[in-house]
């Protein structure tokens, strides 16, 4: 994403580029401004706690200490039992512990790079197949394929998907086939890409009549690389908004899926499986409960937040406001 | 008029098809079959197994298993794999049990999202309006789940409002009255957490459109005119902010089957949510796809009606 931002850039005119400009509007909006850096930070967070917890094991995530489950946050460690290689790190259990005497603190740096990675590979496939879609059908729209338009096929076909109760056929297919996370990724991805293809196919339609796409025909490029390289980045908009908002959505499915127990299964920790887990023991051990929920509450949030920042931002209506 | 809505149910007609086979096909080759359920069941030989796949034409090809289904399904023979009983008598007993929920949850979603986003939108950037971006973002951005929770507990423990089933057990006898009062209590918390989701979305949408409104010439002639305020926002303002909000009813039914799963499987709710969850465990083929197939009947019912009414509301959409 922001590797666009940066040739955009370059590319522009001595005054403002256009993601220059956007760039400042949405500045000006505290909370949205505010929510894209505390992505960032937790972008880095999911990065160092997958190689803190994987690769360099400083927070163990798997260590099971029967004799000191149900811990409060902040407990320090004193136990005579477990041995002091198990000990948590700094000595202190952070969020507490669950009911097999895991440290809370690590199996959520843990769950970070896990549901991060579900929300984005979604979105990766949200956006490849709706892009795909959409492209096609504003760029060859008119071309007729026996009695019907190439673009009424593929809008059909969206609202076909459209007319699926989006959570219950998730729910049938990742009930249906053997629990894995990539499955649960692909069919979260496969279902929520009709937004994106509506909206690049409208801005495609306004696309295809312009100066540059016929500049670049009259060249003889190839059409694939008209639509990918030269239509996409500038139909990019709606695109950054339908995925910001999309990791969003795709985080908080996983964890409704967790919920029904067809989430993310137990080796591997997301937000999702923790708070479905901890709900079990909500009068016992709350902070088992209210940290991932809490986490997810935020983190979603941030999400929807920067999502319409960006929205309000690229709006080419805003620009003669304000 | 008349050749507009033919074609349209034409169309409409043709998607179902489709819908139809695409959901047979993704329920029927997705692996797991009904008749291994249970593997691990020392009675189940495999000629009991292959009995069991030839009574349910599962030994069948693809395309005679969906004859099979669409034949059964309109002739009302079709029965569930599961206990043999008549697919359509039982959901449309759990769609009774769905229905005062989702008209419950509807109404107060839809009387609560339009004042609070026409407030928004005519109070721009004041108090009330970012307070209350940043309170629906919040109600959009929690788990379902994790906030029933929340609510449980507060509610039960202040209120003593039950929170399970439909009715308290051994209520039967008492008078139609008490009984009524019965279902409302138990359906108060249900019906407020499926709303709230929902109201924080509408708000929004209601907001955005208000302020695009607000912005067109003709409020500002109906303004130098000298109208009252009121007058200006509620019916010059809000009628034509109304229109996409007909659009919007017909795509809100879907949360009928696929939005409730969760609530209903939190408070115990016997609707079709939960017959569908219940029919995915089993691997009840026939449920799993007559609710499919309900679920785009009534989508494409309400986009037509939908579309109609458009059309008759807005005088500017000529056939």
């Amino acid at each position: 994403m922001s590797e666009s931002i940066t040739t955009f850039e370059m590319e522009a005119p001595p005054s403002k580029g256009l993601f220059q400009e956007r760039w400042d509007i949405l500045k000006r909006n505290t909370m949205a401004y505010g929510s894209f850096w505390f992505l960032m930070f937790l972008l880095a967070l999911a990065f160092f706690g997958k190689i803190l917890t994987r690769y360099i094991v400083v927070f163990d995530p798997k260590v099971v200490r029967l004799s000191e489950k149900f811990l409060p946050p902040l407990t320090v460690f004193k136990s005579s039992i477990t041995p002091q290689e198990d000990a948590p790190t700094f000595g202190i259990y952070l969020f507490g512990t669950d009911e097999l005497g895991r440290d809370v603190f690590a199996r959520m740096l843990e769950g970070t790079s896990v549901s991060l990675s579900v929300g984005f590979v979604a979105v990766g496939i949200m956006l490849t197949v709706g892009i795909f879609f959409g492209g096609i059908a504003g760029y060859y729209g008119r071309v007729k394929l026996g009695f019907i338009t190439v673009d009424t096929i593929i809008m059909r076909f969206v609202d076909i998907m459209l007319c699926f109760p989006t959570f219950f056929l998730i729910l049938t297919v990742v009930a249906l086939l053997p629990p894995s996370i990539y499955n649960i990724m692909i069919v979260i991805g496969l279902t929520s890409w009709m937004g994106t293809a509506r909206f690049v196919r409208a801005e495609f339609l306004a696309l295809r009549d312009q100066d540059f796409v016929a500049a670049a025909r009259s060249q003889a490029i190839p059409e694939w690389r008209i639509i990918f390289i030269h239509m996409v980045p500038n139909a990019i908009a709606p695109v950054l908004v339908s995925a910001t908002l999309g990791v969003a959505s795709a985080i908080l499915t996983e964890s409704a899926l967790s919920f029904l127990g067809f989430g993310v299964q137990p080796p591997d920790a997301t937000w999702g499986n923790i708070l479905s887990d901890g709900k079990n023991f909500l009068f016992d051990a709350p902070w088992l409960t209210f940290i991932p929920g809490f986490t997810i509450l935020l983190v979603v949030l941030a999400f929807n937040l920067c999502g319409e920042g960006l929205r309000e931002a690229f709006n080419p209506k805003l620009k003669t406001t304000s | 008029m008349v050749n507009f809505i033919l074609r349209n149910i034409w169309q409409r007609i043709i998607l179902l098809i489709f819908i139809s086979i695409i959901s047979h096909a993704i329920v029927h080759l997705a692996p797991g079959e009904p008749a291994l359920v249970d593997p691990s069941n020392p009675r189940m030989k495999a000629e009991d197994i292959q009995r069991i796949r030839a009574a349910f034409h599962l030994d069948e090809p693809l395309h005679v298993q969906y004859v099979y289904w669409v034949k059964d399904l309109f002739t009302g023979e079709l029965k569930s794999f599961k206990d043999n009983q008549p697919v359509m008598g039982k959901i449309w007993e759990r769609f009774l049990n769905s229905l005062p929920l989702f008209v419950i949850a509807t109404f107060i979603t839809w009387c609560l999202a339009f004042p609070v986003g026409i407030r928004a939108a005519v109070h721009r950037d004041s108090t009330f309006d970012r307070s209350s971006t940043f309170i629906s973002y919040a109600l959009i951005s929690i788990p379902g789940f994790f906030l029933s929770y929340l609510v449980i507990i507060f509610m039960v423990k202040t209120f003593n409002v039950p929170v399970l089933g439909m009715r308290t057990f051994g209520l039967e006898d008492a008078s139609f009255l008490f009984q009524s009062m019965d279902r409302v209590w138990h359906l108060t918390i249900p019906a407020l957490m499926s709303a709230i989701a929902g109201t924080a979305v509408l708000s929004r949408y209601v907001r955005s459109q208000m302020s695009e409104v607000l912005h067109q010439d003709y409020m500002r002639t109906a303004r130098a005119k000298g109208l009252p305020e009121d007058q200006v926002i509620y019916r010059h303002g809000l009628r034509n902010a109304l229109l996409p909000f007909i659009t919007m009813f017909g795509l809100t039914i879907p949360a009928l089957i696929g939005g409730s799963v969760i609530f209903e499987q939190i408070f115990s709710w016997p609707g079709m949510g939960r017959l569908g969850y219940e029919a995915i465990l089993a691997r009840d083929f026939p449920i799993i796809l007559t609710l499919n197939f309900m679920t785009a009947v009534l989508v494409l019912v309400g986009t037509l009606v939908s579309d109609i009414l458009y059309a008759v509301v807005d005088p500017r959409i000529k056939f």
